[in-house]
């Protein structure tokens, strides 16, 4: 990931769901060595601002800035630096945790059998890499699932409740992840409940309010 | 050290690689529409004379619309697991044009039901009276018909995905799209049978055709792209 | 580029009154030019010499079938509008058009069963434009039947304006491939339904009658459209003000 001029922004957003006005006027920006950490009760558009953020939901009005750039008419390109992990964890079943990654992850970057392999084991699977993703406990899949992410080697992790299904183990792994990549100057957005680095330096809130 | 990007053609062979490879471990599924086929053509027969002679009047009518029926069956469930599990989400973020990858989930589709369709034909045409000679346009015809019928489905199943009962929707959306193949490709097969040139037919299959390979991944992706936003 | 202004054109509280004021005007107009052609058509315009007065019912056939095709092309366009710039009230024009376009289709194969039986002996026959009518008739149910399976109404928008576009495409070939194929078994004429000779007399009623269709048109698609406009803002402040 190229980190130079880095900067996210995001410019009076405002997003209906149906009928309700979820998103009022939301503002803010992330830089470089940045960790946003999105919070606020249940259903007030933590998800909702991460999927708006990814172009998988319309905002009614506001802009989204990346690199100086507003992200419209550039969707591809920004999604390409993009790295995502939603609710759901994208996993075929019926592959092996390798597979999944070669079919996956494999479509934005090259993949060599070194990498997935240095992958795996630092989110802590290796010795599962060969067994079909369907025999995996749901913490193991969620650890797949950020192997995922990791080789994707996007600038700005957006990460949606990433710590779910996982022990405290696999939570302290999230953190190292996120510090790890924003000290090398990426950026992340995460909405969570739980604790998530909430003493570190990188970080900086978000409270949305209904 | 920054990643090499990997090329829309190379994430589309991976698409169409991950498809066979999950196919190759359900592969009873896969076979599922190809006896369909089978029984569809007996039931012809059955209903109607086991004389051949006639029979074959409306053959390669009976093939075709077997052929058509059995493939909407394979196709209500093409999208359905990948968006389920949230992989077409990630398509969508992917980077790489949404279309191109659609179309090679769309090919391993058809090489998976469509193709053994084609294959299979010329042995349940024999069925109901088609003489070899009419095996060549017969395949040639359906080559062109599935492949579209394809992209036509990969279309109304992108837009039913999650609906209750999606199937029988789709077929409704479907079928009557595929009217044209179906009339084009019946006479195509008739004309060769009565000794007329079958190239006015066939050259109609073979523009719509084309046409539903350059428009559908548009119409796929806008579909998809529906479907995920919720 | 903004199209804000855009979007204040199609604002709905705005739509709605416009609405409202001009339906009345679509409807006593088209109800005085369909009445004047129906008059004309059956009194005044002569027997035709092959056919004698069964053809008649031409002068509904004919522009039903019309505005059938007419509706679908303006539901596409609409579509296609509120697919692109995001238009709530295109996608709501579109919902309205559906029904009526359904209703023309039917009405125009109604109408040629009718003519169809006293001249040939059976309800239906495979004509062309019959032919072509009722697969018109099988896209619409396809379209309404979609919008009904989501209870998402922005889902339901969005997915039948993609399959709108995609029928729209496809009309022209449909037509193309039963004509092609009805004239495989009767070279000499591409359908049955004829306009028996083109004659002056003939047209008058004709064009009357198309052009009370589409006042008829204009008349239905407002009431449905302002019908579709309060059940899409029924929680909007400007429809609480108002009541």
């Amino acid at each position: 990931m190229t980190v130079d001029g880095a900067v996210f922004e995001a410019r009076e957003i405002n997003a209906w769901r149906g009928d309700r006005h979820i998103l009022r006027d939301v503002s803010f920006s992330v830089r470089p060595g940045e960790f946003l950490k999105v919070t606020g009760p249940n259903g007030v558009g933590k998800t909702t601002l991460l999927r708006v953020i990814c172009g998988l939901l319309p905002a009614e009005t506001g802009e989204l800035w990346w690199r100086g750039k507003s992200v419209r008419g550039r969707r591809d390109e920004f999604n390409f630096e993009l790295g995502h992990l939603g609710h759901l964890n994208s996993l075929k079943g019926d592959l092996t945790a390798r597979e999944n990654l070669k079919f996956l992850a494999g479509l934005r970057t090259t993949l060599t059998a070194q990498a997935i392999d240095a992958t795996l084991d630092r989110v802590g699977i290796l010795s599962r890499g060969d067994l079909p993703a369907r025999s995996l406990s749901a913490g193991q899949k969620r650890r797949l699932a950020l192997a995922r992410l990791l080789l994707a080697d996007a600038a700005l992790w957006i990460l949606d409740e990433p710590v779910t299904n996982l022990d405290t183990a696999g939570i302290r792994l999230v953190e190292e992840l996120i510090v790890d990549h924003v000290e090398h100057g990426g950026l992340a957005i995460a909405a969570a409940h739980q604790r998530l680095l909430d003493d570190a330096p990188c970080l900086r809130r978000l409270e949305l309010e209904p | 050290m920054t990643a090499v990007r990997t090329s829309t053609l190379a994430a589309a062979k991976l698409v169409f690689q991950r498809d066979m490879t999950l196919a190759w471990r359900r592969w009873d599924e896969v076979a599922q529409p190809l006896i369909f086929y089978v029984v569809v053509t007996t039931m012809f027969p059955l209903a109607t004379t086991p004389d051949l002679s006639a029979l074959r009047e409306i053959g390669g009518g009976v093939v075709w619309v077997a052929a058509l029926l059995a493939s909407l069956l394979a196709l209500e469930a093409l999208f359905r697991a990948d968006v389920e599990d949230g992989t077409t989400e990630q398509w969508v973020l992917s980077g790489q044009p949404l279309g191109y990858l659609l179309l090679a989930k769309v090919a391993a589709h058809w090489v998976l039901t469509g193709l053994p369709l084609v294959i299979m034909s010329p042995i349940v045409g024999t069925g109901l009276g088609l003489p070899t000679g009419a095996w060549g346009v017969l395949m040639f015809s359906l080559l062109l018909g599935t492949g579209t019928l394809s992209i036509l489905g990969g279309i109304g199943a992108a837009l039913t995905v999650g609906v209750r009962r999606g199937s029988v929707l789709l077929s409704l959306l479907v079928l009557p799209l595929a009217m044209p193949l179906l009339i084009f490709g019946s006479r195509a097969v008739s004309m060769q049978m009565d000794g007329d040139s079958p190239a006015g037919p066939l050259q109609l299959l073979a523009a719509i055709f084309f046409m539903a390979l350059s428009l559908g991944p548009i119409a796929m992706s806008a579909a998809i792209r529906i479907s995920v936003e919720n | 580029m903004s199209w804000t202004w855009f979007h204040k054109l199609a604002s709905p509280p705005h739509a709605y009154r416009i609405l409202g004021s001009m339906a009345p005007w679509f409807g006593w107009a088209s109800l005085a030019l369909i009445l004047l052609a129906t008059w004309w058509g059956l009194v005044k315009a002569p027997a035709d010499y092959q056919q004698g007065d069964g053809f008649r019912i031409l002068y509904v056939h004919a522009p039903s079938a019309w505005m059938s095709m007419f509706t679908y092309v303006v539901m596409a366009v609409a579509a296609g509008v509120g697919l692109v710039w995001r238009i709530k009230l295109a996608h709501a024009a579109a919902a309205a058009c559906a029904p009526i376009g359904a209703s023309f289709t039917f009405l125009a194969l109604a109408t040629g069963s009718i003519w169809g039986k006293p001249m040939w002996g059976t309800w239906w026959v495979w004509d062309a434009r019959l032919t072509s009518e009722l697969l018109l008739l099988f896209l619409y149910l396809g379209y309404m039947a979609l919008r009904a399976s989501f209870d998402d109404p922005q889902r339901a928008d969005r997915a039948s304006a993609v399959l709108a576009l995609v029928g729209v495409i496809n009309v022209p070939i449909i037509h193309y491939s039963v004509n092609w194929w009805s004239t495989l078994h009767q070279p000499a004429s591409v359908t049955k339904f004829d306009k028996p000779s083109i004659d002056l007399a003939m047209l008058i009623p004709l064009f009357l009658m198309i052009v009370g269709f589409q006042l008829y048109f204009g008349w239905a698609v407002s009431r449905r459209l302002r019908g579709e406009i309060l059940r899409r803002e029924r929680n909007a402040n400007w429809l609480k003000e108002a009541a």
